[in-house]
């Protein structure tokens, strides 16, 4: 799959279809995610504010999910040179760094209600979904403050693979350590803890923030292909 | 949805919102700017 769509050509053929296939699909879940999370019942402990589980979660969940593309990408654009992976790292990053704002802004807006605070420098799980959003940050700071491309590219991936080892942190800092946060409570050996009424809005609006995702990425590795390839034109036009 | 919590249950949504908001516009208007720019290009190799 990755030699296929190391081809810029190939590349640009298969997601021409599958960017808008995975955005109507991500509208789609999303769409019947939220009229199916706005119509569940109030927690019995938590109230209403159950219902930002539903965007809180799904946004986490894609955070971790863009990280772990970016991080691909860039091992595969290091080892093997693959301009295409490169593109894809460079398109992911700014999607990512939205995906996390979302869930750090949704978890404190639940975390006030319900803890008492908007934020806990204590709380493990908290700090490294941080560290993330500034892993975000420092891969398109560093793209963008080395003039020479290809240097910048390559600080950048170092950077990116670097920061995978911030993914099971994350995924483990509950079990790890103790934090406001609740343990692991949806994948879990023995099953979920949450109600199935629950689950399954936040596994469709899962799927379709992971769709999304894929839609905007799709279309942002096209776009900087595209770019790439004017800026080629361009100079030998110069010439 | 009523209760004494709404205010932080529609802030969420409204945060989400703006998230997705800015991801599409922003990739619609990189996608469409890169295709003009490689389709003038492209033109102007040719004329």
């Amino acid at each position: 799959m990755i030699t296929v769509l190391a081809n810029p050509h190939r590349f640009m053929a298969v997601s021409r279809w599958l960017a808008p296939a995975l955005g109507l699909l991500a509208a789609g879940l999303i769409g019947a995610g939220l009229s199916l999370g706005l119509a569940v019942p109030p927690d019995y402990q938590q109230g209403e504010t159950v219902r930002i589980m539903f965007v809180h979660v799904p946004a986490a969940w894609t955070a971790m999910l863009a990280y772990a593309c970016l991080g691909g990408a860039s091992f595969v654009s290091l080892v093997f040179r693959h301009a295409v992976a490169d593109a894809a790292a460079r398109a992911a990053a700014p999607l990512g760094a939205a995906f996390t704002a979302a869930a750090l802004v949704t978890g404190s807006l639940w975390g006030k209600p319900m803890w008492g605070t908007w934020w806990a420098w204590g709380d493990s799980r908290l700090v490294s979904v941080l560290v993330l959003f500034l892993l975000f940050l420092g891969y398109i700071a560093l793209r963008a403050s080395i003039e020479d491309e290809a240097k910048a590219a390559r600080a950048a991936e170092i950077l990116a693979l670097v920061g995978l080892v911030n993914l099971p942190i994350i995924k483990f800092s509950v079990d790890w350590w103790n934090t406001l946060h609740q343990g692991e409570s949806i994948f879990r050996a023995g099953g979920p803890l949450i109600a199935p009424v629950y689950l399954w809005p936040l596994f469709l609006m899962g799927a379709g923030y992971s769709a999304a995702f894929g839609a905007l990425w799709l279309t942002r590795t096209r776009a900087e292909v595209r770019a790439r390839r004017a800026a080629g034109l361009a100079l030998r036009a110069a010439h | 949805m009523a209760g004494k919590y709404a205010v932080f249950v529609a802030a969420a949504y409204g945060a989400s919102f703006v998230a997705f908001a800015w991801m599409i516009i922003d990739t619609v208007l990189r996608a469409r700017a890169a295709k003009r720019a490689l389709e003038r290009l492209e033109k102007g190799g040719r004329g």
